[in-house]
């Protein structure tokens, strides 16, 4: 047996938008298979992680606070990755923009203008998009590779905020703790009802969702995205530069994960602290492909991958199911969601094929036996080609 | 199979070989037979199946149906390993080459034996001389130039000695020079015994080397002949099926005015594969089709880029539009200038595969049509009624057959895309068109419409620049020709005093000496 | 004494050179078969993860280095099956590759934060080892050490020397003339990712039962991704992969050093230090286009499909 690929004359209409529910459901069968080698009742661990957290009201809560993070900075990535532009370092981006956000906050504490906190999340975004900046402009000035660099990054602005909050800004009254002074109310991003633990952040998400929906899908910079992203050349042909876009998606990807940032330090945590690289930088990669990198199905992408790790957090406290088990989870969605992307312009087929067609050259062969070779025809062997073919 | 006659059976056969992709019949019960010490040629027009035959005689596709027969033996070939291992050896119209292996490295990978690198770069220097075909074993292929890299192919093949060859369209990159000297090489082959498989369109070349010919269309074998008893025309009417509209060359009209102008254009290779552009100047005039012949890789992609502003250049006055200078001035801003241009890579240059036709047609009009394709307030929004009302206009002027309301462009065939782009930029009724292969790769009927819509641009008082690397058709629609070689490009001649052997000189790159 | 000194300092980049080169080595086989194998942070932690556990479990080192191997290997065929079968786009393969291992490691390993290893004793080469200075700097390290130095010439001569090899470089150069000519593209990428799926594994081992001799989570931090870095660096030459790692071995050891002695620059700064020179040395070679762009695997990470 065999694996081929047949193409399509068209790409499937109907797949691509199912193909992120059939990834889904082929992690939710890995994931019962885990859970079953774990020494876990499968069906129930699989209730515990997806179904409950969606039964309780502060779960539900975790939940958008979660993916607020998540949805905004994968709806950047979304630029980006459209456009050909690999920014993998949003997780240095989304601490840049927690970092920046902060200096007003921190260095003014006690500064009781009203402006505090809009100037903050200016700060923040223009930190993102600052550092993304970085990877981008030795990209296009360069051809720096952008995927290395601004992974780099990563690990630069994890140190630099480690730094940060146990060196020049941390607070006296911290009791030797890294971490920042608790903001002032100013400067704290308002719950978006009272006492909860959601913020405004939330608002921004959906708002960024749907302005970069409408531009990717109407707009001529959207078109431009689209198309230097599938062609570079026709790109420069239509009188699009590859070098500016590069500059642009970045930009507005790390701004977003710079607005990711200060929402969740200035919303959530309160002050800038060593634990704010939770990965949502990296998890937002995920999003961005479950989503089909469409602003809209990120926003459902987010909600689910922040299910994802409210429910590792219940299975752990319920099962003892380790809360890396999300990790596990993430990975392999990304990967289904991948795969099943190939279901959109290919059609797959197992073929039954003898392993030695060398054998056959030398032997006469009856014309009924030559069309049992039917099968594979207009077909693409995916495994590599039959024994014919020696690797010497 | 009993009654069969004693004479020596053919060197290869097909009994009603079928080839279905999908729903689409690419080969249709062909019957074919190729006898020994013979140069058989295989006609037909692009998309009629010769491609398809040829590859499942190497092994590279499966038929559907039928049967092929080697000595009178059936047999399958699974694979051009095995195709190989028969004696049969392919020299492919696209090289199958490694540009950054040397020659000897790539003759190496095109065999299974025990032979060291050194043993084969020795036979291979063997094989060069014997057969008249110069080449350097330790060159890298990427620094060669077409006609040389045809000849690592053909080594290639004459490595393994074999019974028969085919060779799919291999003058469609030589020089007429070349194309002699490579005769040559297949007359010497033939009178050792060996078989040829001459896959082309080009019809004199056939009746000049062949003595049999099939000829397919529309994946059926519809005629077997020998070419010699025939006349061009006949050969041609058997290969399209009808009689194809003749072209009305436009009359020579005194030209008017300059419209594109080159001015000592020089430019460094930007990477280490490009070609130098050296001190090029022409101008275009009104109501003229100037043509640049020249082989593939001489800067014509380089001198396209120039003049469509895909690269820039620092002085601006090397180039001048409708007399202005526009040499620092981006594609976008050259097309405000009523100047289109159609590159040759149909897709992934001149259109985007994945994008539907309409989307296409914003590619290249966004700039230039911006009032009427784009709502402009705060932000450009596309006017999506107002595309797709365009690019229908541009389907139905140029005929452009499709499967779907608005296929992704890469779903259409290659004549039928070739005619949409060259209608979208007719459509905008250019001052200045710059085209480059208008019709590489296209079947005969969309070729011929295309011409006819250059010449009939240029007859409505517009210039033309076409590179194309075709001499029949250079010769059928320009008024004035200049060849490209190695960066350099001869001052044109007016059609009416250039010979194709005089171009082919000059494409050899004698262009200095006889420019001087 | 001084000489004792200088010995050690040698030593210890070894040490720390020893997983980027061998990472480094098996990416430079995947990316020169055309496939750009982003995965190898996760395969080096799969196989630092698989070397701790399999030691523990055996008591011997040298058996949770072969599993490593093992592991690696395995992994590494999660991506070529996506990839290669399924023609999915190699970079976020890559990345999911990385992103799962990481996860996985995690989950495994979980139980053994906090162990004690069990390290990978030094091998002494008989006689050699005695040698003066040179006993000491090249003769009495560990296994792993040697093999990675071993790998660097094997993969040289077999890239540069043998007819296999020079297939890996033609399916990297052009799959589909490789195609044309019958070579099984699909088959020589599916092992020449297996490869450096074992060599990445290997050296993650090498911190789990060398460097550290303990498990702790995301304990590749990053290594992968330089590993990566050094491929393009080296523009695809197993010797410049060697050169390379051992001056980011010495960048690493130069940032402990200066972290101990007490300069008076934040440790989170010297942490910063090799990230910091990795894109320096990826701006450095990317403004060289030309060397580039004549030593990059034409291929690199486009995807095939074979028509059929």
């Amino acid at each position: 047996m065999k694996l081929v690929l047949e193409k399509r004359v068209t790409s499937s209409t109907l797949l691509a938008l199912t193909s992120p529910f059939i990834a889904l459901a082929l992690t939710l069968v890995a994931g019962a298979i885990m859970f079953a080698m774990l020494g876990k009742p499968p069906i129930a661990s699989l209730i515990t992680y997806f179904v409950d957290p969606l039964t309780d009201p502060w779960s539900r809560e975790q939940i958008i606070v979660k993916a607020t993070p998540l949805i905004l900075i994968a709806v950047g990535l979304s630029v980006c990755f459209r456009s050909g532009n690999w920014n993998i370092g949003a997780e240095g981006q989304y601490l840049m923009g927690g970092l920046f956000g902060a200096m007003l906050p921190v260095m003014l504490h006690g500064w009781t203008s009203p402006l505090l906190l809009p100037l903050a999340i200016i700060f923040g975004m223009a930190g993102g998009a600052l550092y993304a900046f970085i990877p981008a402009v030795l990209k296009a000035r360069f051809g720096t590779n952008e995927i290395l660099s601004s992974l780099m990054l990563v690990y630069i602005a994890q140190q630099v905020v480690d730094w940060v909050v146990r060196g020049p800004w941390r607070n006296p009254q911290g009791m030797g703790f890294p971490g920042t002074k608790t903001f002032t109310d100013n400067a704290i991003l308002p719950p978006l009802w009272a006492n909860a633990d959601a913020h405004y952040g939330t608002v921004f998400a959906i708002i960024a969702a749907i302005v970069v929906w409408f531009a990717l899908a109407r707009t001529l910079k959207g078109f431009e995205i689209t198309v230097l992203g599938q062609s570079p050349k026709a790109g420069r042909f239509a009188g699009f530069s590859a070098a500016k876009m590069t500059i642009f998606a970045f930009l507005v990807s790390g701004a977003l994960a710079g607005l990711a940032g200060i929402s969740e330090v200035s919303g959530s945590v309160e002050k800038l602290d060593d634990k704010l690289s939770l990965g949502y930088g990296f998890s937002a990669i995920i999003v961005a492909f479950l989503g089909r990198l469409n602003p809209l199905g990120i926003i459902a992408a987010g909600l689910i991958l922040a299910l994802s790790f409210i429910g590792g957090e219940n299975a752990q406290i319920m099962m003892g199911v380790s809360d890396r088990a999300a990790r596990v989870f993430q990975g392999l969605l990304l990967f289904f969601v991948l795969a099943c992307d190939t279901l959109i312009h290919y059609r797959i087929k197992w073929v039954a094929q003898p392993r030695s067609v060398s054998k056959q050259s030398h032997r006469p062969h009856t014309p009924s036996t030559s069309s049992s070779d039917q099968q594979k025809e207009g077909s693409i062997t995916a495994m590599g080609r039959g024994s014919g073919m020696s690797m010497n | 199979m009993v009654t069969e006659p004693k004479t020596e059976p053919p060197l290869l056969e097909t009994r009603a070989i079928t080839k279905v992709f999908g729903t689409l019949k690419a080969n249709d019960a062909v019957d074919f037979a190729i006898q020994r010490g013979e140069i058989h040629a295989l006609l037909g027009e692009n998309g009629a199946g010769k491609s398809t035959l040829v590859k499942i005689l190497f092994g590279s596709l499966q038929p559907t149906e039928g049967q092929v027969f080697w000595n009178g033996k059936p047999i399958s070939i699974g694979s051009p390993s095995q195709a190989r291992e028969l004696g049969i050896g392919m020299v492919f119209q696209h090289f199958s080459l490694f540009e950054a292996l040397t020659v000897a490295e790539n003759i190496a990978l095109s065999f299974q034996s025990d032979l060291s690198l050194s043993q084969v770069a020795e036979k291979a220097r063997t094989l060069s001389q014997t057969y008249g075909l110069p080449l350097d074993p330790d060159a890298l292929v990427g620094d060669l130039a077409a006609g040389q890299r045809q000849r690592i192919e053909i080594i290639r093949v004459l490595m393994q000695d074999p019974q028969l060859i085919i060779l799919d369209e291999p003058t469609s990159v030589l020089t007429p020079q070349e194309a002699d000297t490579l005769f040559e090489t297949l007359f010497r082959l033939r009178d050792e015994g060996r078989s040829i498989l001459y896959i082309s369109h080009r019809l004199e070349e056939v009746q000049r080397l062949c003595t049999a010919a099939t000829i397919m269309r529309h994946g059926k074998v519809v005629d077997a002949c020998d070419p010699r008893q025939e006349t061009a025309g006949s050969l041609a009417s058997k290969m399209v099926g009808a009689e194809i509209a003749s072209i009305r060359q436009s009359s020579t009209a005194s030209h008017g005015k300059v419209l594109l102008q080159v001015t000592n254009l020089s430019q460094a290779a930007a990477t280490p594969f490009a070609v130098a552009l050296k001190d090029i100047s022409l101008e275009a005039r009104a109501g003229e089709v100037i043509a640049i012949a020249g082989i593939a890789g001489n800067g014509q992609g380089e001198f396209f880029s120039a003049l469509s502003g895909e690269t820039l250049s620092t002085t601006p006055a090397t180039i001048r539009l409708l007399g202005q200078d526009v040499g620092h001035l981006g594609i976008s801003a050259r097309r405000k200038l009523k100047t289109a241009f159609i590159p040759e890579e149909r897709l992934g240059h001149g259109a985007v595969p994945g994008l539907a036709l309409s989307d296409n047609l914003l590619l290249a009009r966004h700039a230039s049509d911006r009032q009427d394709l784009l709502n402009l307030g705060h932000v450009a929004v596309v006017a999506k009624g107002k595309v797709a009302q365009f690019a229908n206009r541009v389907i139905e002027a140029m005929d452009v057959r499709k499967s779907a309301p608005n296929p992704p462009a890469g779903a259409l065939s290659g004549g039928n895309l070739q005619k949409f782009i060259v209608g979208r930029e007719l459509d905008r009724k250019p001052k200045v068109l710059v085209v480059s292969q208008p019709t590489w790769g296209v079947d005969a009927g969309a070729a011929s419409h295309i011409r006819q819509a250059l010449l009939d641009l240029a007859a409505s008082g517009s210039a033309v620049v076409v590179i194309s690397q075709d001499l029949d058709e250079i010769f059928e629609i320009a008024d004035r020709i200049a060849v490209m070689a190695d960066g350099w490009l001869t001052t044109p001649v007016a059609a009416s005093e250039m010979t194709r052997e005089r171009v082919g000189l000059l494409m050899a790159g004698h262009g200095k000496a006889v420019a001087a | 004494m001084e000489i004792a000194v200088l010995i050690s300092i040698i030593v210890s980049i070894a040490v720390s050179a020893t997983p980027l080169l061998l990472a480094a080595t098996g990416e430079l086989v995947v990316e020169r078969s055309g496939v750009l194998n982003l995965g190898v942070e996760g395969m080096m932690i799969m196989g630092a993860v698989a070397g701790f556990s399999v030691a523990q479990a055996t008591g011997n080192p040298h058996w949770g280095a072969f599993g490593a191997v093992i592991v690696g290997a395995l992994f590494s065929q999660l991506f070529a099956f996506l990839v290669l079968t399924l023609v999915t786009n190699q970079v976020a393969t890559g990345l999911a590759l990385t992103i799962l291992g990481l996860g996985l490691s995690g989950m495994i390993g979980e139980g053994f934060v906090g162990q004690p290893g069990i390290k990978l004793e030094n091998f002494n080469i008989p006689i050699l080892s005695d040698l003066p200075v040179i006993g000491p700097l090249l003769f009495s390290l560990d296994a792993i050490f040697y093999a990675s130095i071993a790998l660097v010439l094997a993969v040289w001569w077999f890239l540069f020397r043998t007819k296999t090899g020079l297939m890996v470089r033609g399916v990297g150069d052009s799959h589909s003339s490789a195609h044309a000519l019958g070579i099984p593209v699909i088959r020589v990428r599916y092992l020449a990712i297996a490869f450096g799926g074992a060599c990445a594994g290997l050296a993650g081992a090498h911190l789990s039962l060398v460097q550290v001799p303990q498990w702790t989570e995301g304990m590749t931090s990053g290594r992968g991704w330089i590993a990566l870095a050094l491929v393009v660096f080296a523009s695809w030459r197993p010797g410049r992969v060697l050169i390379g790692a051992y001056l980011f071995g010495a960048v690493t050891i130069a940032q402990f050093h200066a972290q101990a002695s007490g300069v008076p620059i934040p440790p989170q700064f010297l942490a910063s230090l090799p990230y910091l020179a990795t894109i320096i040395v990826l701006v450095l070679i990317a403004r060289n286009r030309r060397l580039t762009m004549m030593n990059t695997p034409a291929a690199l990470g486009q995807p095939f499909v074979p028509d059929r």
